[in-house]
C-alpha cells in the first residue's frame, strides 16, 4: 500500500469562485477533451487464456494498422493488440458471441442498439449476444458515453467487426470445404452450403482456434435498406432482469464483509475544515475513521451506524467568502464575462451593416437557471483493495475517466486500477465524473475492507454539478417582407453547444463567453443546445410577430437547410399548424439540428388565466438523425427528452444561498411527473441514406421554446427565463 | 424495544436482526439482498422502493422496520410465479416501458396495488395512482400504457 498522501479530485477542491483561465480539469463542460494516454492491459495470448478458443476480431483505425503492416509498430503476429483498438468481439466454441466496448449503459438502450449491429452484420441471433460494456480490464479504452457518440461510431464499429467476423467465419468454411467462398452463405449463426446442403455452426468452426483479426475500420457494410435487424424496434435485450428486479445496479453491488461508508460534507461550498473531534469510543467502537485533509469519513457494518457515527462529529468548518444567491445570478454572469471570443465565436459579413439595411430591429435578453440532473440512482461505488490494486464498481458515463482520478488520487499506476459500471441508473450528462469511487476506495483502503457509498439524495443535489446557469443577448434586424438582415447573439457561460444559427442570415456575429461562475457545472443532456435554441426560436417568433408574418412561413422564408425544413414540414402537418385555437389555448413551435439530429417540437399549452396554471397539453416532435437503427426505442428517448425538457422549461430550478442548496430534495426540487406528461406524438423521419446519429440528446432543444412561444400565442405574455413558470404565469 | 428478529416477505420467513426504526429498504438491501427496491430519496417521494405490505402499497424507504414485522411484505422478486411473470411485468416489457428501468420495479409494485384495488382504471387513473413515482427519464406515456395493457389482460 502506498505511503503517499492522498490526493483528492481536482473536481472537488474546485473554488467557490473560479478563475476560469486556471487549470482546472473539466471534461463535462465542453465533452470533448483530448483522451488520456491509452493503456491497454491485455496481451493477446492473455485473451484466449480468458476467453477460450475461438475467433477474436477487432477493429482498429486504419493509420494504426498500416503502421503495424509496414512493421513500425508491434506486428499483427505478436503477442500485443495494438493500442488503437476501439471494439472487438470475440466467438467461443461454446457458441457464445461477446462484444467488448468501452460504452456504457445508463438506459439510453445501447446494450440493445449495440447487439443489434453485431446481430446484423455477423448474422447471428441478437439473443445469444453477450456485451461486455465500460469494463476498464476487459474493454477497449473508450473517451465516455456522452456527446450522442455511441451511435455513430460504436455502432458503425462494431457492424464493421462482426462483418469482418463474418467473412472470416465465410473463408474458414470455404477452405474446410475446399469449395469458393461465393458459394457459401452466412445466416443465423451457421454458414450453409447450398449446393451440398452441408452446414455448420460458427461454433463448430472456431473450435480449439486461436485465431485473431485484425481490421481497419472502413469495411463495406449493408445498406440501411437492407437492414433486417437493425431498423427494427427490438425490445430492450435484457429487459426481464429489469422489471424483475434481478438486476445489479452499482448501488446494489456487494462483497463478502462489505462495510458502507458515509463522509462529513462541508455546510456550504468551499468551506474549509478547521478541526474535527471524532466522536467517543462508545460510538466509534466498530467504526473505520479517517480524516485526510478536508476529507472527513466513516465506514461501518451498516448505512445506520456509519450515520450515526457521522452525526456525532463535533466539526468546525471555516466558510468561503462572498457566496452569492440565484436571485443575483444573472447579473453576476453578466459581469463576470472573462473574456470576449470563445468557442462558436463566428462573424459572417457585418451586423452593423445588416441591421441598417433592416426595417425592423429587434434586441432581447434570454436567461436559463442552473438545474440538476437528479438520476434516479445517485452517485455510488463499491470500492476493494488488494495490495496496490484497486476495484471499483461505480455508475460512471466515464469508466476510464474514473480511473485515471482514482490512479491519479491514490499515486498508483492505471493498470492498478479497474473500474467496471454495471448498466445503470441514468446519468444525463451528469455522471462523467468519480467522486463516489474515490471517496468509497479512500475509505476502503483505511479500512481494510471493501467499503461501498451511496450518495443521498441531498448529497446527489448538492454535491454533484450543474446545468450551467447563463445568459443570451440577441439581436437582430429583419425587412417588412421577413428576411432577417443581421443577428447577433452572445451566450455567457451556459456554453457553446448549438451556438450557431442554421437559419440563412449575410450578417452574423455568434459568440460564447466563459465567465466566472458560482456552482460546480458541468455537462447535462444536449448540453448548452437547450439554452441556445430556447433563445435562437423563442427569438424568431417574436422577430416574426414584429414583421407579423406566421411562424412557420418566416422560419420557411430563412431556412434553406433541407433535412430541417423536412422535419419542420412532417410536425407542422402532425400538429395541424394553422388550425384555429380555443379560449386559453395556444400553438408554439421550435426546432433546430445538433449533433446529427434535426428536430421540430410543436407545442399546445392551455393557460388558465385566473389562477396562472400552464398546462402543456399536446406536444408533436418530428424527428430525423439518418437511418434509424430501433425506432420503437428512438421514440423512447423523443418522449423522455420531452418529459425531461419540459421539467427544465416550466420548474427546475437550483435555488442556492450562501453556498447551501436551498432545495436539495424531490419534495423540494420539482421533476415532470404523471400529471405534467402532455400528450405526446412522434413523427420519425427514416433517412435510409444518411449514416445514423445519436438521439438521446438532441430531442430536447425544440419542447421550451415551443412551449414558450405557445403561452404567448396564448396570453401575450412572453417569457423569456428558464424555467418560465415556476410559480404559475407570472402576474403582469 | 427489543430488535426485529423475523420478516415475512414473498412467503418466505427471513431471519433478520435489525432496530426496528431502521428502515424497512436497508433491512431489505443490505441484510437480505433483496436489491430490487431502490434508494431514490430517502423521503418517500420517489416511489422507487414501493413494496406492498398486507396488499397496500408502501414507501420502505421511510417505512420502519419494526412496523412492519409480523405482517406480508411483497417486493418485485416475489411477483414472478414459477417463471411466469406477472402480467404488469409482461405489460412494461411490452410497452418498452422503461429507459434506465432504476424507477420499474417501484413503478411495477404501486401499480399492483392500483389494479387491485381498481382493476380496470381509465388512463388518467392510472396517472393520477402513479403521481408519486418519479421516472427520470421520462417514460411516464409508456407506464400508463403497460398498465392498461395489464388491466386489460388480468381481466380476460
Amino acid at each position: 500500500m502506498s505511503d503517499k498522501s492522498f490526493v483528492r479530485d481536482p473536481l472537488l477542491l474546485a473554488p467557490v469562485m473560479r478563475d476560469p483561465a486556471a487549470p482546472l480539469i473539466e471534461p463535462e463542460r465542453y465533452e470533448f477533451h483530448a483522451s488520456s494516454a491509452y493503456h491497454f492491459a491485455l496481451q493477446r495470448r492473455d485473451f484466449f487464456k480468458f476467453l477460450g478458443a475461438g475467433l477474436l476480431v477487432a477493429c482498429v483505425a486504419k493509420e494504426a494498422l498500416a503502421f503495424q503492416e509496414s512493421g513500425g509498430g508491434r506486428r499483427q503476429g505478436s503477442q500485443s493488440l495494438p493500442r488503437e483498438i476501439s471494439a472487438w468481439l470475440h466467438i467461443g466454441d461454446n457458441g457464445v458471441v461477446t462484444v467488448y466496448t468501452g460504452k456504457v449503459e445508463v438506459g439510453q438502450n445501447i446494450r440493445t442498439s449495440l447487439s443489434q449491429a453485431v446481430a446484423e452484420e455477423l448474422h447471428f441471433p441478437i439473443g445469444k449476444i453477450e456485451m461486455v460494456m465500460g469494463d476498464t480490464k476487459l474493454t477497449p479504452y473508450d473517451m465516455g458515453t456522452f456527446g450522442s457518440r455511441t451511435t455513430p461510431t460504436m455502432n458503425l464499429q462494431l457492424r464493421q467487426v462482426a462483418a469482418a467476423a463474418r467473412d472470416a467465419l465465410v473463408d474458414m468454411a470455404a477452405r474446410q470445404w475446399k469449395v469458393d467462398r461465393s458459394a457459401l452463405a452466412a445466416v443465423d449463426g451457421k454458414i450453409t452450403d447450398a449446393s451440398t446442403k452441408r452446414t455448420v455452426e460458427y461454433a463448430a468452426l472456431v473450435k480449439g482456434q486461436q485465431l485473431t483479426q485484425l481490421i481497419p475500420t472502413e469495411d463495406p457494410l449493408a445498406p440501411a435498406t437492407e437492414w433486417k435487424i437493425e431498423g427494427q424496434p427490438i425490445a430492450k435485450v435484457d429487459g426481464r432482469d429489469f422489471v424483475t428486479g434481478k438486476h445489479k445496479y452499482p448501488s446494489d453491488q456487494r462483497l463478502p464483509g462489505m462495510l458502507h461508508g458515509k463522509i462529513l460534507r462541508p455546510p456550504s461550498f468551499g468551506a474549509t475544515l478547521v478541526s474535527v473531534n471524532p466522536p467517543d469510543a462508545t460510538v466509534m467502537s466498530d467504526v473505520t475513521f479517517v480524516h485526510d485533509g478536508d476529507f472527513v469519513g466513516v465506514a461501518a457494518a451498516s448505512q445506520e451506524l456509519a450515520t450515526r457515527a457521522l452525526k456525532s462529529f463535533q466539526a468546525e468548518w471555516k466558510p468561503a467568502a462572498d457566496q452569492m444567491s440565484n436571485k443575483n445570478i444573472f447579473d453576476y454572469l453578466k459581469t463576470h464575462a472573462a473574456n470576449d471570443k470563445g468557442e462558436g465565436a463566428q462573424e459572417v459579413g457585418s451586423v452593423e451593416q445588416g441591421l441598417k439595411s433592416a426595417d425592423h430591429r429587434l434586441k432581447q435578453t434570454y436567461m436559463v437557471a442552473y438545474i440538476a440532473h437528479a438520476p434516479l440512482e445517485p452517485r455510488t461505488a463499491l470500492a476493494q483493495w488488494s495490495g496496490d490494486n484497486l476495484t471499483v464498481w461505480t455508475g460512471t458515463q466515464r469508466p476510464f475517466g474514473v480511473r485515471s482520478e482514482l490512479a491519479t488520487a491514490f499515486h498508483i499506476p492505471e493498470e492498478n486500477v479497474r473500474v467496471l459500471m454495471p448498466d445503470t441508473g441514468a446519468g444525463y450528462g451528469g455522471k462523467h465524473s468519480g467522486e463516489a469511487a474515490i471517496e468509497a476506495a479512500r475509505l476502503a483502503r483505511a479500512a481494510n475492507r471493501p467499503v461501498k457509498i451511496v450518495w443521498t439524495r441531498e448529497e446527489e443535489f448538492t454535491w454533484a454539478y450543474f446545468r450551467p446557469a447563463g445568459v443570451i443577448d440577441v439581436t437582430a434586424g429583419v425587412r417588412d417582407d421577413g428576411t432577417i438582415t443581421a443577428w447577433e447573439f452572445h451566450n455567457y457561460n451556459s456554453g457553446g453547444s448549438g451556438i450557431r444559427t442554421f437559419y440563412d442570415i449575410p450578417n452574423q456575429r455568434i459568440q460564447f463567453h466563459e465567465t466566472k461562475y458560482p456552482l460546480r457545472q458541468g455537462s447535462y443532456r444536449a448540453l448548452a443546445a437547450t439554452a441556445n435554441h430556447f433563445a435562437r426560436e423563442s427569438f424568431m417568433d417574436e422577430l416574426a410577430r414584429e414583421v407579423s408574418m406566421d411562424p412557420l412561413a418566416f422560419r420557411m422564408k430563412n431556412l434553406k437547410n433541407e433535412r430541417l425544413r423536412a422535419v419542420f414540414e412532417a410536425g407542422a402537418k402532425k400538429f395541424d399548424w394553422g388550425r384555429k385555437k380555443t379560449a386559453g389555448r395556444g400553438f408554439g413551435m421550435g426546432g433546430g439540428f445538433e449533433k446529427g439530429g434535426n428536430v421540430a417540437t410543436f407545442a399546445e399549452v392551455n393557460v388558465d388565466k385566473a389562477s396562472g396554471d400552464v398546462r402543456v397539453v399536446h406536444v408533436v416532435t418530428a424527428f430525423e438523425c439518418g437511418a434509424i437503427v430501433n425506432p420503437d426505442n428512438l421514440v423512447n428517448q423523443l418522449e423522455g427528452a420531452n418529459i425531461m425538457g419540459l421539467g427544465g422549461a416550466l420548474f427546475e430550478a437550483i435555488e442556492f444561498e450562501n453556498g447551501k442548496i436551498l432545495n436539495s430534495r424531490f419534495s423540494k426540487y420539482r421533476v415532470p411527473r404523471f400529471s405534467d406528461v402532455p400528450a405526446l406524438e412522434t413523427v420519425l423521419v427514416n433517412r435510409t441514406d444518411i449514416p445514423s446519429a445519436g438521439a438521446g440528446e438532441s430531442p430536447l432543444m425544440g419542447i421550451a421554446p415551443a412551449i414558450g412561444n405557445a403561452i404567448f400565442d396564448a396570453t401575450g405574455v412572453r417569457l423569456r427565463s428558464l424555467p418560465m413558470v415556476p410559480n404559475g404565469l407570472p402576474k403582469a | 424495544m427489543a430488535n426485529i428478529t423475523q420478516l415475512h416477505i414473498n412467503g418466505t420467513a427471513y431471519s433478520i436482526n435489525a432496530d426496528p426504526q431502521t428502515s424497512l429498504l436497508s433491512v431489505l438491501r443490505d441484510q437480505l439482498d433483496l436489491t430490487g427496491s431502490k434508494y431514490g430519496c430517502g423521503e418517500g417521494q420517489c416511489g422507487a422502493c414501493t413494496v406492498l405490505i398486507d396488499g397496500n402499497p408502501r414507501r420502505s424507504c421511510i417505512t420502519p422496520v419494526g412496523t412492519a414485522a409480523m405482517k406480508q411484505i411483497t417486493t418485485i422478486e416475489g411477483l414472478e410465479t414459477n417463471g411466469q411473470l406477472h402480467p404488469l411485468q409482461e405489460a412494461f416489457l411490452r410497452e418498452g416501458a422503461m429507459q434506465c428501468a432504476y424507477c420499474t420495479s417501484g413503478m411495477i409494485m404501486t401499480a399492483v396495488a392500483l389494479l387491485n384495488s381498481n382493476p380496470h382504471p381509465n388512463a388518467q387513473q392510472v396517472s393520477q395512482y402513479m403521481e408519486g413515482n418519479i421516472c427520470r427519464c421520462g417514460t411516464q406515456p409508456r407506464i400508463v400504457a403497460a398498465v392498461l395493457r395489464a388491466s386489460k389482460e388480468v381481466a380476460q
